[in-house]
């Protein structure tokens, strides 16, 4: 099928999420739709997909206009979307998320939808049980599923959204396989929405690539790599040199730690990391970084194995206990782990405070968090509430939070979502952080960003360390292999 | 939102808050009518009931004082993010507690009557302490933990009135002997209001307001009630806040029940507890959870429902037609209360689906727990 | 204590139960479609006023309608109440829990001021009906099938919505809107139409509840006769796994512990009867304490392997994910 897009607008407020964009795909092809965090390529598809009406510009399906009034709506037009976190219902058995949504009377046919789901999942070489509960799944096999659902409900034009986050590379495989034989074999118009370069120039035809709302290129592939980077940077990013510096004592140490969860299994992690060290922990989502971060942070205790901190032995300890030793944990969700949208400014600084009074001192507190404001370039006044601020400032303020000095700062994927400038800007807090003697352990799904930043690198696959690399003795692409478990 | 208001905005924004009242008004007119009663001699009779000779009158201050002293306690519950249904449990307790010092001890008044007060707090934050636990250990939700405990406490005191506690004449399920007169609170005059009381309940009024504004535990509490996990990552302890928190209201609670069972009575009663608990947490509610709002609705209270009772008397009503003239106007204040709303509904009416609004209006502690109703 | 007696015990549990098994039911659909109306107890309250008084003047007006149209008044009123709560929470964006429990207050004002003139009075009634064939059955039959209507009514009804809630489709948009909103409108759902949809369905069926009392099981009206059922209701969804056979089981429990109080009473004069009437409320904590700790999820993980996945069906005590939570459309 045959798909235009044209002069889509999107607008939130000032940000131009889209603007003004065009794209001309047809059936049979598969398309790379590459671009930085932040794009606007997510907007562009949920715009395609029904999920959100455009501000303006047209969408044509085999040249003919259509407006999609929701997701189904667009599905039943043969537009349908995979999104990375798909669209189905945890507590739900395979079978009734695959059915919800269908026309045909009141009462479930469960054995046509067994056919279906059987017919189907052969055909593309998965394998699913159709009475199994979503919550017992993992992303690569919900992925499936989904990608069935979508097939069986008409869909011509498939749109996947970052599909390869979080599952395995022999998942990744099958799904590549099953989307060529889609495009290829059956016609359908397929889009890969990117921001991994090896991935686009693996699997697709042509891409076309966004960069700061618009269009700025598009090229056949294969293509040589330089000419894709040039198109989504503007230029090559230049690697900052990074002034030596020498380490100090070892701060935090695991030894064979084993931390068991519902979902996954920490298995015989070792690793130490010193005073001024900046350690990056890579790997598929689902791995065991976060794991590791929250049991270093006291947050979940380990069930064998031990902690040290500073020589001292912190493996039961709790997340207060360990806050007070000069730990600190900065998740990812902003206003949902760290912030509270209702609250000042002010009054994070003060809550945030190691030490305090009985009684609040609220024109000093008022005073410190001008400071930390201004010193990290918050836009924002004391007074302001947390959810008032932009991302990229609640992200700057959750690290005016942090207090000096730290011995060890672990982060969940600190520049996510945030633009080139703002990243920038928090890697050079966390430097000075380190010259002040602070380890930093930070996990990132940016590769480039785990080698750019780090010393070290620790790859972590199904709950163990696969191995520690050096950052300036690897590339993007061994660290890919790493990852996907390679070793 | 512009900032730019027309003054036509600005006079909606000023006498918004009289809707809910109007809204009220209407709504008990036209059930007067329904049944045939004149709205002008019941609200006549109503406002006679609660002013109309000195005795009255003191007769709601006696009532607004332990409603007070429960709505105050609620401030802090509601900061945390919780919802103690349980307060009227709380005021039996305390109450419990008091009577228990008042016919066991018999020491010299001003001593009697501090150990009586320091019970019925202690009784009451115990009582708080045990939803508390529940919540933290068990996670009960304090709705059915409150719900029970309450229930629980109100067989006890019968227990105890028809039991250990019996007037010499027998248990008749009224209330305990009344109480050695050197117990009680001192009254003023014939009234059963006591001066005491209400300086008591300034202190306590000027405890919490010092506590919720000025304190860390206070800001504890409020960063507890708005997101509990992102407050836990901040060093707030939801356990030990929440068993603080209760506790301290519990103790509030206690103290209302022991004014109540110390003046209001002379003994343990039945219903002792009045049905305050219930009512402090709409006086909350209709002051949308503003300090400073609060003594001035619960004397509103008092006096509605005060007057009620006459009006039952005289014109053969239902005093619950009090309650109702109370409760349609919290339930006005909840639904329409805040000015913003107007732009919800204007909004929603244009069509306007661009922008999805911001935060709520009025920010109901314990919003966000709603979903952990389990 | 013989055989019949045994029998009429257990008949008259039944009977008990039956208004709380509505109850929860409704309830059930509610909070399974993402909203909590804490408002039960008033709204039974003032149903069962409203369907006594109704149901007493249409006797006049029509003799013998009295029943129905009195129900029928009382499902309006129970709709009533919980479309004020879908609409304080969904349309202007209120809290829930703050506008249902007004409600249960002003319910119980209501309910009292507008019932006054007809307290203690006796009114129309729910016929008993005895099915024919089943309820000769021996020991079973009389309990379960020779039952005043309103009990047939909820067998009926339990079975109905489990079918309903999972073998139909309709049954899988309710239970996506409370569960996963955004996905349930990516698959063409109107989350919020659903939602207020069925919290009024709910609230009929409360309404119903209550209307039970007045008009069955307990027989004409005064003040606050079923105070604090509706409190009970909204605890037995809790511990019942927002499931409805689970539901009925606990209605059922709950409705025997009134009974089985007033049995042990006459067997043990000595003890008070104070202690007896704790039970119920000992039970409320006793049953929420063990269903919402993770004595559960403990129990599950031990459990050997090909039992696992029965026994998390059976015990899953999950709230609906997206319960109490507000969905706006993008």
């Amino acid at each position: 099928m045959r798909v235009e897009l044209r002069q889509i607008r999107k607008y939130f407020g000032p940000v131009k999420a889209n603007d003004g964009i065009s794209l001309d795909l047809e059936g049979g092809k598969i398309f790379g739709l590459l671009g930085e965090n932040g794009a606007g390529k997510s907007t562009l598809m949920k715009i395609l997909s029904g999920y959100q009406p455009a501000d303006s510009g047209t969408i044509l399906l085999e040249n003919e206009p259509v407006v999609f009034e929701s997701p189904a709506g667009a599905l039943d037009a043969g537009v349908g979307m995979l999104y990375q976190d798909p669209h189905d219902f945890p507590p739900f058995r395979v079978i009734d998320s695959y059915l919800l949504g269908r026309d045909g009377g009141i009462s479930l046919n469960y054995r046509q939808a067994r056919r279906e789901l059987a017919t189907l999942s052969s055909r593309y070489e998965f394998e699913i049980d159709p009475t199994a509960y979503i919550d017992t799944l993992s992303m690569g096999e919900r992925q499936q599923l989904e990608l069935i659902r979508l097939l069986a409900g008409g869909a011509e034009v498939l749109i996947l959204d970052e599909p390869t986050t979080g599952i395995s590379a022999e998942q990744k495989e099958l799904l590549f396989e099953s989307m060529r034989r889609l495009a290829h074999e059956e016609g359908k118009t397929l889009i890969l929405v990117s921001h991994k370069l090896e991935e686009v120039q693996e699997l697709c035809d042509h891409a076309y690539v966004l960069r700061r709302g618009q269009l700025v290129g598009e090229t056949e592939i294969p293509c040589p790599t330089e000419k894709l980077v040039q198109m989504m940077f503007g230029q090559v990013p230049e690697r900052s040199p990074r002034p030596p510096f020498t380490l100090g004592e070892t701060v935090l140490e695991a030894r064979d730690l084993r931390v068991r969860t519902y979902r996954l299994s920490l298995e015989n992690v070792s690793l130490q990391v010193q005073a001024g060290e900046v350690l990056g922990l890579a790997g598929l989502e689902g791995s065991g970084q976060r794991l590791f971060l929250q049991t270093c942070a006291g947050l979940i205790n380990p069930d064998e194995g031990d902690i040290f901190l500073k020589d001292k032995k912190v493996g039961g300890w709790s997340y207060h206990q360990m806050q007070q030793a000069g730990t600190a944990y900065v998740s990812a969700g902003r206003l949902e782990a760290g912030l509270v949208a209702g609250l000042s400014l002010t009054e994070h600084v003060v809550l945030a405070q190691p030490e305090h009074d009985f009684m609040i001192d609220w024109e000093n507190a008022r005073a410190d968090t001008g400071q930390r404001i201004a010193h990290y370039q918050v836009i924002g006044r004391p007074d302001s509430t947390a959810g008032e601020l932009s991302g990229g400032n609640q992200q700057r303020f959750l690290f005016a939070l942090l207090n000096h000095p730290l011995n060890l700062l672990l982060l969940e994927h600190p520049t996510r979502g945030l633009d080139i400038r703002s990243a920038n800007w928090i890697w050079e807090l966390l430097y000075e952080r380190r010259q002040e003697g602070s380890a930093v352990v930070f996990m990132s799904a940016d590769l480039d960003e785990v080698i750019e930043r780090s010393d070290r690198i620790a790859v972590f696959f199904g709950g163990r360390i696969l191995r520690i690399v050096n950052a300036s003795e690897t590339n993007v692409e061994e660290l890919g292999h790493l990852i996907g478990g390679e070793a | 939102m512009s900032s730019e208001r027309t003054s036509a905005q600005k006079w909606m924004t000023l006498g918004w808050p009289l809707v809910p009242v109007i809204a009220a008004i209407l709504f008990t007119t036209a059930l007067l009518v329904l049944f045939g009663a004149s709205p002008v001699e019941s609200f006549t009779a109503m406002w006679r009931g609660a002013f109309g000779d000195q005795s009255k009158t003191l007769s709601v201050l006696a009532f607004w004082i332990p409603l007070m002293l429960a709505s105050a306690g609620l401030l802090v519950t509601f900061t945390a993010g919780l919802w103690n249904i349980g307060i009227e449990g709380q005021i039996v307790m305390g109450a419990i507690g008091a009577s228990w010092i008042a016919l066991t001890v018999q020491l010299p008044a001003p001593l009697q009557i501090t150990l009586e007060l320091v019970a019925a707090m202690a009784a009451g934050a115990l009582w708080a302490a045990l939803s508390a636990f529940l919540k933290t250990r068990g996670r009960v939700h304090e709705i059915f933990s409150g719900l029970a405990l309450n229930n629980l406490a109100i067989i006890f005191t019968n227990y105890l009135i028809s039991g250990p506690w019996q007037p010499p004449e027998g248990g008749t399920f009224r209330g305990t002997a009344p109480f050695d007169p050197d117990a009680l609170l001192p009254l003023f005059g014939e009234s059963r209001f006591s001066p005491l009381s209400l300086l008591i309940t300034v202190v306590a009024f000027v405890l919490v307001f010092v506590a919720l504004r000025g304190t860390f535990w206070g800001l504890k509490l409020k960063a507890l009630g708005k997101n509990a996990y992102s407050a836990f990552l901040l060093g707030v302890s939801s356990e030990r806040e929440t068993v603080l928190a209760m506790m301290f209201c519990g103790a509030l609670a206690g103290l209302g029940g022991a004014v109540r069972v110390l003046s209001w009575f002379d003994s343990l009663r039945q219903s002792i507890s009045g049905g305050i608990g219930f009512l402090a947490l709409l006086v909350v509610m209709l002051a949308t959870y503003r300090i400073v709002l609060v003594p001035f609705i619960a004397f509103f209270f008092s006096a509605v429902l005060n007057g009620s009772i006459t009006l039952q008397l005289r014109t053969q009503l239902h005093s619950s037609l009090g309650g109702i003239l109370t409760g349609v106007m919290v339930l006005f204040v909840l639904l329409f209360g805040d000015p913003r709303v107007l732009d919800i509904i204007r909004r929603k009416a244009k069509g306007d689906d661009d922008k999805t609004p911001e935060t709520t209006t009025v920010e109901h502690p314990a919003d966000t727990t709603v979903g952990d109703i389990l | 204590m013989n055989e019949a007696e045994l029998i009429r015990i257990l008949s008259s549990i039944i009977l008990q139960s039956a208004p709380l098994i509505i109850a929860v039911s409704g309830e059930i659909i509610t909070e399974r479609a993402g909203i909590v109306n804490l408002s039960l107890d008033g709204t039974m309250l003032m149903a069962a006023m409203t369907g006594f008084v109704i149901g007493l003047k249409a006797d006049e007006a029509y003799p013998g309608s009295g029943v129905w149209i009195g129900f029928l008044a009382a499902a309006a009123v129970g709709a009533l109440f919980a479309f004020i709560v879908a609409f304080g929470s969904i349309r202007l964006r209120q809290s829930q829990v703050a506008i249902g429990f007004v409600l249960t207050l002003l319910g119980d004002d209501l309910s009292a001021f507008l019932g006054q003139n007809y307290t203690r009075m006796p009114g129309p009634l729910v016929v008993r009906k005895g099915i024919p064939l089943l309820q000769d059955i021996p020991v079973l039959g009389p309990i379960f099938f020779d039952q005043s209507i309103v009990v047939y009514f909820a067998f009926a009804l339990v079975i109905f919505l489990w079918w309903f809630l999972n073998r139909t489709q309709p049954g899988l948009k309710l239970r996506s809107a409370g569960e996963r909103p955004e996905a349930a409108f990516a698959r063409g759902v109107d989350v919020n139409r659903v939602r207020y949809l069925y919290t009024i369905a709910g609230g009929a069926l409360v309404g119903i509840a209550g209307a039970t009392y007045s008009l069955d099981v307990k027989l004409g009206w005064s003040d606050g006769h079923i105070r604090g059922f509706g409190w009970i209701a909204l605890a037995i969804v809790i511990f019942g796994g927002w499931a409805p056979i689970r539901g009925m089981v606990g209605a059922i429990l709950f409705g025997a512990t009134k009974t089985l109080a007033s049995i042990l009473q006459r067997s043990f004069p000595e003890v008070s009867v104070v202690a007896f009437n704790t039970l119920p409320w000992l039970l409320m904590i006793l049953v929420l304490l063990v269903s919402s700790s993770s004595l559960t999820e403990r129990l599950i993980a031990i459990a050997p392997g090909p039992l696992r996945r029965p026994l998390n069906r059976f015990l899953r005590v999950a709230p609906p994910l997206a319960l109490g939570t507000r969905f706006e459309e993008t």
